[in-house]
């Protein structure tokens, strides 16, 4: 089972390194973690998404929990919330098909944002899975990069997730 | 006025209350051993890094302070990490200070550099590496909070030579701020009437007592508890000694080793009240069978302990501090309800004094061959009630548990989690330090007893009247059984070929040595020994192939032990 995991941190060095091992530890891989810092510049925001069952996932959870860095835990996997990833793609873009990948950059929202005669680089956000289709139609057309940032989350509703409550 | 880096880190250790630390010097330390020069603080040079280490956790273990060492960077320091692992493992609150190349340097490859941040991670409860002589007052303030409050374990201070030179005001801070750590954790009362409940309705109860016990000084609680609702008391290695091994209720060491009584008690109960332990796998034997019929209810410190291993029906998140004195609170609001249960439950521990009639702890003795649990029988018999009992790790240790009849807290010292051979001479050394005037004794195998022996040295230095008593019988009698039972009896690599005289090495190092080889020698070489002053070494050769029993075979269950004939 897929679960996302905001975890808030001190913002120092070596914190990463002590959340990551928690994963590694327990022979857990990391799907995607994307980190930077909140509204207070002391805490960053980590979103992790990870795959496994729940029981560990509780486990990794409190352990999360345990560390001295870490401030707060939220596991997002069920409650309301709106996630959205980024996308930045190079896909050739010869005579014939030059066309047709501004046309699928279109139906996505997707922004061109460097263009040569041979390619265009496009840029994208959207939930993974509209990320993932967007690739699928890319794909036949030549893709020849393709970096993503990795899902974050936000809450839905009033209710602020922001440092120590 | 200003400090140096290694002033300042002297001036914490001393305002933290330290008074004895255990180390060794390197070039990266240098400038704190000059210090140290001008420090009240007592130092002792073990012989080995590991050993510092071990000492140190040992010093904490006998006393509840937290226990301090030293080392310099690169392999002193690597050399730490078996004993910060085992700290870690029994949760012993320590500080380990380990010297660092310059700052500059820190990355190159220098000499003697070794990333201890990233070494040490997965073995300590928080480490820091000091990069600014402005933040050394504040961490080592949040280092020995980090290390005494919650679950309590080992914290790492790297610290960078140049941060030791470098000099700044020094202000210790008065209070620690942390906004990701809350370890005092008041128990949810809800869930504690549950509790009260719970034990009102039980028939079978077992207490379940772990090292958290040991470590929160609650054995007071624990009998008020234990006496107040009459249930058998079995104990982990890690808590022997936090309950009277020789009060009626007790049932002794639950698990692998374990006893009859205790394993069966577990089994039939119909609520185990777990009190600080973690149902490690050599507690719960295949966690399909264990305590099958029972509510379990598990009061600990750590979240994370909760519901690790086992189901869990009641959890109780808490420091035993305040959970038991509230307990057995609740409990005399319910006197009445109190003696109803007590009556209730006669008949549960009529079946428990079966069991130990059935199957009591034994061994069968001989005329000429000494055996080994007799050595532990006679050993507690003569030594003081108070004496302090460091072990190695093996059959020697299992026998301790089994056959030294423990009395009061925090006198037995052993490697429970991690198991490491070689803990006890340098742990007997450091609780020797801590208590110069009570008995100390440290229970060995050969084998372990070999893994750290250079200690003879620092004993025989700082006249620390330690006392060895070596179970010789040659082998590395753990893996040994092991062997003779699931491997056809093939010695694979574990018999000691080579006799060692531990009687001359005892003699080479300043100390004194004797042995025994027969059962009639024991009782007075035991009183012998233990009148002789200063380190002594009391050799016994022991029966070769004792195994220790009962034991639970890896991966059954706790009723499928296999019983001394
Ligand atoms: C550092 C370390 N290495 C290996 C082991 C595995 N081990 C466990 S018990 C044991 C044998 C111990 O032999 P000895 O100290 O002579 O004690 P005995 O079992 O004979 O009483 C070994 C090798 C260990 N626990 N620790």
């Amino acid at each position: 089972m897929k679960h996302t995991i905001t975890v808030l941190v001190e913002n120092e060095f070596g914190v990463l390194p002590r959340v990551s091992g928690l994963f590694s530890g327990r022979g857990f891989n990391i799907d995607s973690l994307s980190v930077a810092p909140t509204l207070d510049p002391s805490i960053s925001r980590m979103t992790i998404v990870t795959t496994g069952d729940q029981k560990i996932l509780e486990q990794i959870s409190k352990q999360l929990n345990k560390l001295i860095d870490v401030i707060k835990v939220i596991d997002f996997t069920n409650q309301n919330y709106i996630e959205r990833e980024m996308l930045m793609v190079k896909v050739s873009a010869e005579a014939e098909s030059r066309a047709e990948v501004l046309r699928v950059a279109d139906i996505f929202r997707a922004q061109v944002v460097d263009v040569t005669p041979r390619s265009y680089s496009l840029e994208v956000t959207g939930t993974p899975e509209k990320l993932d289709a967007f690739v699928e139609l890319l794909r036949p057309l030549g893709l020849k990069e393709l970096v993503r940032s990795g899902p974050i989350v936000i809450g839905r509703g009033p209710k602020a997730w922001r440092s120590v409550d | 006025m200003k400090k140096t880096g290694s002033q300042i880190l002297l001036e914490c250790l001393r305002l933290e209350g330290v008074e004895t630390v255990f180390g060794y010097p390197g070039g990266t330390v240098i400038n704190i051993y000059d210090d140290l020069m001008d420090s009240p603080i007592t130092h002792v040079l073990n012989r080995h890094e590991q050993a510092a280490v071990h000492a140190a956790d040992a010093y904490s273990r006998v006393t509840g302070k937290v226990g301090v060492a030293i080392a310099t960077s690169g392999p002193g320091a690597t050399n730490t990490v078996t004993g910060i692992a085992t700290a870690y493992m029994d949760s012993i609150p320590m500080v380990i200070i380990s010297g660092q190349v310059p700052t500059p340097l820190i990355g190159n490859d220098a000499f003697q550099e070794a990333d201890m941040i990233g070494i040490t991670r997965p073995v300590t409860k928080h480490n820091y590496l000091v990069r600014d002589v402005k933040d050394l007052a504040r961490i080592m303030k949040q280092a020995f909070y980090i290390a005494r409050t919650g679950r309590p374990g080992p914290v790492l201070v790297d610290l960078p030579k140049d941060v030791q030179m470098d000099s700044a005001i020094f202000d210790y801070p008065e209070t620690v701020e942390l906004r990701g750590y809350k370890p005092t954790v008041s128990a949810n009362p809800r869930q504690l009437n549950k509790a009260i409940s719970m034990i009102l309705a039980a028939r079978k109860p077992v207490i379940y007592v772990g090292g958290g016990a040991t470590l929160a000084d609650v054995s007071d609680d624990l009998l008020t508890f234990a006496e107040t609702i009459q249930a058998p008391v079995t104990t982990t290695l890690m808590a022997m000694a936090s309950f009277p091994q020789t009060h009626e209720l007790s049932v002794g060491m639950l698990g692998m080793h374990g006893t009859f009584y205790a394993n069966m008690a577990v089994t039939e109960s119909d609520l185990l009240i777990t009190l600080g332990a973690r149902f490690d796998d050599r507690v719960t034997g295949k966690i399909a069978t264990f305590a099958p019929h029972a509510k379990i209810i598990h009061v600990d410190v750590d979240p994370t302990s909760i519901k690790k291993n086992v189901r869990v029906d009641l959890p109780l998140v808490g420091m035993l501090q305040d959970v038991l004195p509230r307990l057995n609170e609740g409990l005399l609001k319910h006197a009445d309800e109190v003696q109803e249960v007590v009556a209730a439950t006669v008949g549960w521990r009529e079946q428990i004094v079966k069991w130990k009639e059935q199957h009591p702890m034994a061994y069968k003795q001989t005329k000429s061959t000494i055996k080994p649990q007799y050595v532990i029988e006679k050993l507690r018999e003569l030594c003081d009630e108070d004496a302090i009992v460091a072990t190695e790790v093996g059959q020697h240790q299992m026998w301790t548990a089994q056959f030294f009849d423990f009395i009061k807290p925090r006198t037995f010292v052993t490697s429970g989690g991690l198991g490491t051979m070689g803990f006890g001479l340098p742990a007997a050394l450091g609780a020797q330090a801590a208590f110069p005037e009570r008995q100390v004794i440290d229970i060995s195998g050969d084998g372990s007893f070999q893994m750290n022996s250079q200690e003879l040295a620092t004993l025989v230095q700082y006249r620390l009247p330690v006392k060895i008593v070596i179970l010789n019988n040659n082998f590395l009698g753990m893996v040994r059984q092991w062997q003779q039972l699931f491997f056809d009896k093939r010695y694979s690599q574990t018999c000691m070929e080579l006799p060692i005289d531990f009687v001359k090495l005892a003699e080479a190092y300043g100390a004194t040595g004797m042995r025994a080889t027969k059962t009639e020698e024991v009782e007075e070489m035991i009183k012998k020994g233990l009148a002789t002053p200063g380190p002594v070494i009391m050799e016994f050769k022991v029966a070769r192939e004792e195994n220790v029993l009962p034991m639970v075979p890896a991966g059954a269950g706790l009723n499928e032990m296999v019983l001394a004939s």
